[in-house]
């Protein structure tokens, strides 16, 4: 399925009734996307309208087509032939099953036949999450961040689609890093609500939403590449203090500051320097 | 005149899904609405003033709601043809899981909460049997892997039912159940017939009897020990 597949955002209206600062976003395999903006803005609204593959039918007014038309309605209707899986922001899972009736129903609605992907499910889940998830919990009685990780990995190894939709899976409790790896794997189209300026920032583009709309689309150009480097070394800075908290260590001022110092002095100027790209 | 028979577990959404179905309408559409309950509805108050249309609500009191809603739906047809209206929406108490109110000449509609448990389907069977349309409520609440989950569930218990998912307070998906209704044919001559048999409720706990056990009881009874209810009657 994943050949040749090209989704179409059609641009429809935001809370004020404005027209949305985009005529059309193409998404093929490969691309990655993030979506950014402040609470309430309408992230998870755009989401949801791809998900549902929206024919105006929402408050927002949006269409979605892939490969340029209107979907056939089972792509909408039918798990099985539906190319889009979404990562919610649930952290809760209400059924009443364990693990593996969830995972064998969920196979069975997506992937009638391959009750071989029990296990790659949950092992790959298990990589995503410290706290091990059998196959015989309740899937009620997971952790946010054991349910995260089986979502993701579910929607990778059962979903398995063109398109993945993940709604900010950066305060879950899981290894953001080997999830990142995952997704990146499988020339998947991957769309992303975020916070995390480095995930932000490294989307091939970036969706600013405001009142509700889509504000701009924002193509880097490598200007902020420089930043993005920085970013990095901040963000394994903070990766590394994680981890050494979590050993029980203590910090002296003198360890804390230390190299750290240049790199945010850089950082700042950086994001100034983007402020101000953004106004003009 | 079109029928709509609506029902569905208390709070699993079906006012609701009847908002946005009035919302949406074709034009030249004329709605009226009979809410059945069973001591307690504010629903009827609640769309006369939001959309202005004609309604009614009955209390069914010591009587199974379903029951009570199936004696009155002729009457309630009349009333609503004498207001010309040409859309009557029914919404059942959502109390007996086991009564369907569906009728022949009607569109049922079932109205489920996603949320409602993975078994929840298996418990309320008949009434989702018999239904034309599963409508999946809260699905903004669900994950997507949990919600394809449920729909699963829906299925193993009805494999053919048209099942409609939708957030809705917004309304999303309910396209489909709209196209459903504006395809839904009118009552016309024939004898409207409820589709399925409703379980009997009558014995003598139901006029008030308080005694316990069935040497205490006529009418339909049951001891413990026997696979079937029987009929003990003078
Ligand atoms: N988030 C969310 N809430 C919903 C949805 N559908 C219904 N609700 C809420 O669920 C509650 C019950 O909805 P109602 O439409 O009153 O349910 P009902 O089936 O008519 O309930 P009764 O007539 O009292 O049996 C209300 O608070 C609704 O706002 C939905 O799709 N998403
Ligand atoms: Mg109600
Ligand atoms: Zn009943
Ligand atoms: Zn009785």
């Amino acid at each position: 399925m994943t050949q040749q597949f090209t989704l179409t955002i059609e641009s429809g209206r935001n809370r004020l009734g404005e027209q949305e600062g985009f005529d059309r976003i193409e998404i093929r395999p490969g691309d990655t996307l993030s979506i950014v903006g402040p609470t309430g803005s309408g992230k998870s609204a755009l989401i949801n309208d791809i998900e549902n593959l929206a024919q105006g039918d929402t408050i927002t007014g949006r269409r979605i087509l892939i490969n340029g038309e209107e979907p056939p309605e089972a792509f909408v209707r039918e798990p099985a032939f539906k190319p889009i899986s979404l990562i919610t922001q649930n952290t809760r899972c209400l059924a009443d099953l364990s693990v593996e009736e969830f995972l064998l129903m969920h196979i069975r609605a997506r992937r009638p036949g391959r009750d071989d992907l029990l296990d790659e499910t949950i092992n790959l889940a298990n990589t995503f999450t410290g706290e091990e998830i059998s196959l015989k919990s309740r899937m009620s009685g997971l952790s946010g961040g054991q349910t995260r990780s089986l979502m993701i990995a579910d929607a990778l190894v059962i979903g398995d689609t063109p398109i993945l939709l993940l709604d900010e899976i950066e305060n879950a409790g899981i290894f953001k890093d080997r999830v990142i790896q995952s997704l990146q794997r499988g020339n998947k189209a991957v769309i992303l609500v975020t916070h995390d300026p480095y995930l932000a920032l490294t989307a091939g583009r970036r969706i600013v939403m405001r009142y509700g709309g889509v504000s701009s689309v924002i193509e880097p150009t490598g200007q902020e590449q420089d930043l993005i480097e920085d970013l990095a070394v901040v963000e394994d800075r903070l990766h590394l203090i994680r981890e050494q908290l979590r050993l029980g260590a203590s910090f002296s001022s003198d360890s804390s500051s230390g190299s750290s110092s240049g790199s945010s002095e850089v950082l700042i100027a950086a994001v100034e320097q983007g402020f101000q790209l953004n106004r003009v | 005149m079109k029928l709509l028979i609506i029902a569905g577990p208390p709070s699993g959404g079906k006012t609701v899904v009847i908002r946005q179905i009035i919302k949406n309408l074709p034009e030249g559409s004329l709605p009226a609405f009979l809410k059945i309950d069973v001591v307690h509805a504010t629903e009827d108050e609640e769309l006369a003033e939001e959309f202005g249309i004609p309604v009614k609500k009955v209390y069914s009191g010591d009587v199974c709601p379903d029951h009570m809603g199936i004696l009155v739906l002729d009457d309630a047809l009349h009333w609503a043809e004498s207001l010309s209206r040409n859309i009557l929406i029914i919404e059942s108490a959502g109390l007996c899981l086991r009564c369907t109110p569906y009728t022949t000449h009607s569109l049922g509609i079932a109205v489920v909460s996603s949320i409602s448990g993975t078994n929840s389907p298996f418990k309320m069977a008949p009434l989702l049997a018999l239904a034309d349309v599963a409508v999946v409520t809260k699905t903004d609440l669900v994950s997507q892997a949990e919600k394809e989950v449920f729909r699963e569930s829906i299925r193993k218990v009805v494999p053919d039912i048209d099942i409609v998912e939708t957030n809705a307070i917004q309304g999303t998906g309910l396209r489909y159940l709209m196209r459903r209704i504006v395809n839904q044919p009118e009552i016309g001559q024939d004898p409207i017939m409820l589709r399925g048999s409703p379980p009997l409720g009558v014995c003598t706990i139901c006029i008030g009897k308080k005694e316990i056990g069935w040497k205490n009881h006529f009418g339909v009874i049951r001891p413990l020990d026997m696979p079937e209810p029987l009929y003990r009657g003078d």
